[in-house]
Formats: C-alpha cells, structure tokens, sequence
C-alpha cells in the first residue's frame, strides 16, 4: 500500500527498500550525535544495529520512528519521510520491565498494541470478535499462550519480553524496530527470543531492525550489521563489519576483534565502555 | 416510616450513587497509574476550597470543584515526561501543595469563626440535607466527566499501562495525564462532598485498588469497582440512618474491610497452591 503522490525519480529508486537514510545527522544541543549516515534496508531482513553506550543506537530507532528530528539528511521509512508510515511499524522500546504489583493481564497489554490507539469505548461485536482472533494467534506465535492470561507483572522477563514482542506484531507492521529485547534476559531466553525474531523475520517477511549491546546471540541470524562509534556508522555483512581492521577504522583507536573457539565474538581495547562483551554485566 | 419515605434519605442515596460511580471508574485509573498520592492531594485540597467559599459567601461545591481543578493543573505540570527519569520531583511537589492547601485549610475556618461542626462536615462528610439541586448539580458535572473517560479509555490505559510505546503509537501521553488530572479533580470534588476531603480516599482508592487484586481484566475491573464502591455506599448511608455514628466511618470501615478480604483471600490462595513465586506476588 504505498501512497500515490511518491513518484519522484529518487524516491521510486527505493521503493523496494524498507529504510533508506541518506547522508542523515542528528545533533543533541552543540554535540552531533552522528553524521553522514547511509543506510539500505531491503526488506525481510534481520538488521542490527551495534556500538559503545551512548553512541545514539537508541536515538537511531527514534529517527526511523519520526520521534527524532534530524539535523542533516533524509531517512525515508516504508516509502515515506519517516515518521508519516509510524502505524506499519512495530516498536519494542528499551525497558526495565513492568512494575511487579500491575495488575493487568499479558493479554490485554498485547491487546494496547491493537486498539489501544482507538478512542471511545469499544461496541461493534464482530471487531471483537476479530480482536480476539488476532490476540490469540499472536500470543500464540510468541508461544505465550499458556501465562497471556496472568498479570503481566507477575511474569518473568523473557515472558514478558514475548508479550511485548507480540504486542509490537499484532498489528501485523511491516517493520520491526526493536532495542535491546534481549537485555536483562538470562542466556536460555535470551536465545529463545532471538530466535523467535528470527521466526517472524523469515516466516512473516517482516524486516527487523534490533538495537543490541551483545550481538552474539543473534549473530547467526543477521544480515546485515548497522556499527555507530564515534559520531559515525558503519554498515555491511556482519563478518564485514564485525572486524578488527574495520573497527579500528570507526573508533581511530587500536581494536582487536576476537573469535571464540564457540564461534562468539568480542571486542576488546574499545575507547569507551566494552561494546560486544558477552558479559556486560561484568563491566 | 421506612428511610425512603424521607427525602434527604433518598436525596442521600442518589449523591452516594453518583459519587460512588465517578469514584469507581476515576479511582480504577488511578490506582492503575500510581497516582494515589496526587488523587489524596486532589481530596485534600477541596477542604482549603470549600472554606475558601463559604469565607467569602460562596456555596462550598464552587471551592471544591474550583481548588480541585487547579491542583489537577498544578500537578500535571510537576509530573515528569514520558521517558524521564523514574525518580522525579513529582511527589515533593505534590506533598508541598498539600501541606500549604491544609494549613490555608485551617486558617479559612479560624478566619470564618465557624464553629467546629462545620470543619467535622469538611473533613468528615455529611450526608444530612443534601438538596435537589445538589443532586442535580453533582450529576451535571458527573456525565459529561464519565463520558469524557469512556473518550480517552482505552488510550490512557495504554498510556498509563506502556507510556513509551503509546507515544510512539501517536497517542498524546502527556496531554492525557493532564485531562486524566483534571477528571480524577472532578472525581475528588464529587466525593468530597459527601465523604468530606479526608474520608475520600474510602471511595477513591478502596474499591478500585480491591477490584484490582480480584481482577487483571481492564473492563471487569472497572465494573467490579464501580460495584464495590455503590455497595459500600449504599450499606454505609443505610447504617448512618440506623445508628449514630457517621456515614464516613462506615463507608471507609466497608471498604477496608472488603479490601482486606480481597487481600487475604489472594494470601490464601496463594498459600494452597504451595507456589512461593505466586505467594511472593500475593503479599506484595
């Protein structure tokens, strides 16, 4: 469903592209956050987007979202400046999960991401009727069946994690943006929702983007790797950009990427805070 | 002579069921949204109001409603913006308010010279010679405020429930934070003339913050505490009639009671089921 008025040249160039930034900046007062950034996004694709805290790897979901004016540049989402296709997309916002004494069921936070935009009061029997279908085959996909109906407080995080994700899809978005869903998660859930990622990512044809601090559990399902340091981004293949020589390009400082006999990478020697560690909490 | 047969009974009767509706559904948003401490402030500050009025030869539902509305303003423009930090000055602000709200309070009555009955109706309640036009009055400011709610319910829950991802959707959080202040004032000026400014918080936090440990449903837990809040009302106007004591009282003793019952049978149920996970979230 693309909108009819987008016929300029440059823009039906990348009518088969779900993000295309161009030469995009964002500034925070006096500082620029980053600049000049260049990003392709195909669609049904699997995008991470990594880097150093404080790098603007939060703030570059805002962009695509509409939420972040830029400074520089034009970032265009589902074929429109971003912001204008804000209902295709689903957000999982970075989170310290919900507050233990909420009383609201997981169901009816999944349902938020449906109706919960709607004003007034809710009457028409057959869109219930729809509604509950749709929460049901989406709690479903997010395999949450079993504990949607429990208060969403009383849940653990990578339940909880689920729900979100399901409420995020139930809509059925085109796009993805997800930050840092696999934070606070133990290993086992940690895997368990980067696949189920993956799942939606190919099965449905839905393009994720995932901000990450640690891009090892998702490393085997990435396409392509978004790397923001030093008021810049690099974007390629993981095995590309993910790289000693590549990354000591971006920070201009000695960093060595090493390989762990698993398969796992980890950055070390990095000017700010350890990026790719598998333990930040360690650090 | 059966209680109906007096007219400042029934007078009673229909204030309290008003109240109690206004209550349930405001009170049921409130709780959800941890903003008890500002509803208490809502309450409290209609007692500078109402003396405020009758100082200067006003009815006192002008102070009420006036003083209520204004802190409603007050405190949404101390409340922090989505996605700020978790700690905020909110709550020194609002227990500042408070504090001066109670002393001008109590420096209205001195100033008026009323005698100390008229302070026990302000901070206790009465529901003693309610008028028709007081009925009506309290009904013409709870439609269009319930209405207004059923408006903007679903996208304050979501804003209430996942303020960030509301914001994303589009949903204006932080305008509704300030419409949901300004109802829950409405809510507050509504019960405080019945339960007077401090016994409000029986119908405003009472039967909401009960109807949530019953029930997660969102709907069913607004119905349930609307339920709740005409139940304890009821039984508490009838027992006034019977005995001596205040309707206040019994109301506020009403809905503990039925709060702590709640409470327990969760403690209970959690106890039988042996699961210390459910029973950690059941004392909490």
């Amino acid at each position: 469903m693309k909108p009819a008025h987008l016929v300029s040249g440059a823009i039906a160039a990348t009518s088969t592209e779900v993000i295309h930034a161009r030469g995009a900046s964002v500034r925070f007062g006096e500082r620029l956050l980053w600049s000049a950034v260049d990003l392709h996004i195909g669609p049904g694709t699997f995008t991470a987007i990594l880097g150093p805290n404080g790098a603007g790897k939060s703030t570059l979901l805002k962009v695509l979202l509409g939420l972040q004016p830029l400074a520089g540049g034009t970032v265009d989402v589902l074929g429109a400046p971003a912001g204008a296709a804000r209902r295709r997309i689903g957000y999982v916002p970075q989170r310290r999960g919900f507050d233990r004494t909420l009383r609201i069921r997981g169901v009816d936070v999944v349902r938020l991401g449906l109706d919960g935009s709607r004003w007034g009061v809710p009457v028409s029997p057959i869109r219930s009727r729809r509604t509950r279908e749709a929460l049901a085959e989406v709690v479903d996909l997010v395999g949450a069946s079993r504990y949607a109906s429990r208060p969403i407080g009383e849940l653990s995080g990578g339940e909880q994690q689920r729900l979100v994700v399901a409420q995020a899809l139930v809509r059925r978005p085109e796009l993805l943006l997800l930050d840092e869903p696999l934070d606070s998660l133990d290993l086992a859930n940690q895997a368990a929702v980067a696949a189920l990622v993956q799942r939606i990512c190919r099965e449905r044809g839905v393009t994720v983007v995932m901000v990450a601090h640690d891009v090892n559990p998702i490393l085997q399902f990435l396409d392509q790797v978004v790397y923001v340091a030093e008021g810049k981004a690099v974007v390629g293949a993981p095995n590309d950009v993910i790289t000693t020589q590549t990354l000591s390009a971006l920070y201009g400082a000695r960093v060595e990427v090493l390989r762990a006999s698993d398969g796992r990478l980890v950055v070390v020697g990095t000017p700010e805070a350890p990026a790719l560690h598998a333990d930040r909490h360690a650090g | 002579m059966t209680l109906f047969d007096y007219p400042f009974m029934i007078n009673a009767l229909r204030a309290g069921t008003i109240v109690a509706v206004v209550s349930g559904a405001m009170g049921w948003f409130m709780v959800l949204r941890r903003q008890t401490f500002a509803g208490h402030t809502l309450s409290l500050i209609g007692f500078p109001g109402a003396a405020g009025a009758i100082l200067i030869g006003l009815s006192p539902a002008f102070g009420y409603f006036g003083f209520c509305l204004a802190a409603g303003v007050i405190i949404a423009m101390a409340s922090p913006p989505v996605g700020s930090a978790l700690y905020s000055e909110e709550s020194a602000v609002i227990g500042s308010v408070q504090a001066f709200s109670l002393a001008c309070g109590f420096l209205f009555v001195n100033l008026y010279h009323g005698d100390l009955n008229g302070l026990t109706n302000l901070l206790f309640g009465s529901f003693l010679g309610i008028t028709n036009g007081q009925v009506v009055s309290l009904l013409a400011v709870a439609l269009p405020a319930l209405v207004a709610l059923g408006l903007i319910a679903r996208p304050l829950l979501f804003a209430s429930v996942d303020p960030e991802v509301a914001a994303a959707a589009g949903i204006p959080v932080r305008l509704l934070a300030v419409v949901f202040l300004l109802l829950l004032g409405v809510a507050a000026a509504e019960a405080s003339q019945i339960t007077g400014s401090l016994l409000v918080f029986a119908l405003l936090v009472l039967p909401p913050a009960t109807a949530q440990v019953i029930t997660g449903r969102p709907l069913l837990g607004i119905g349930l505490s609307v339920l709740l809040g005409l139940a304890v009302t009821w039984a508490g106007l009838v027992m006034a009639y019977y005995t001596p004591y205040p309707t206040g009282a019994f109301i506020t003793t009403l809905s503990f009671a039925a709060y702590v019952a709640a409470r327990s049978i969760r403690v209970l149920n959690a106890r039988t089921r042996k699961d210390p996970a459910s029973l950690r979230e059941a004392m909490a």
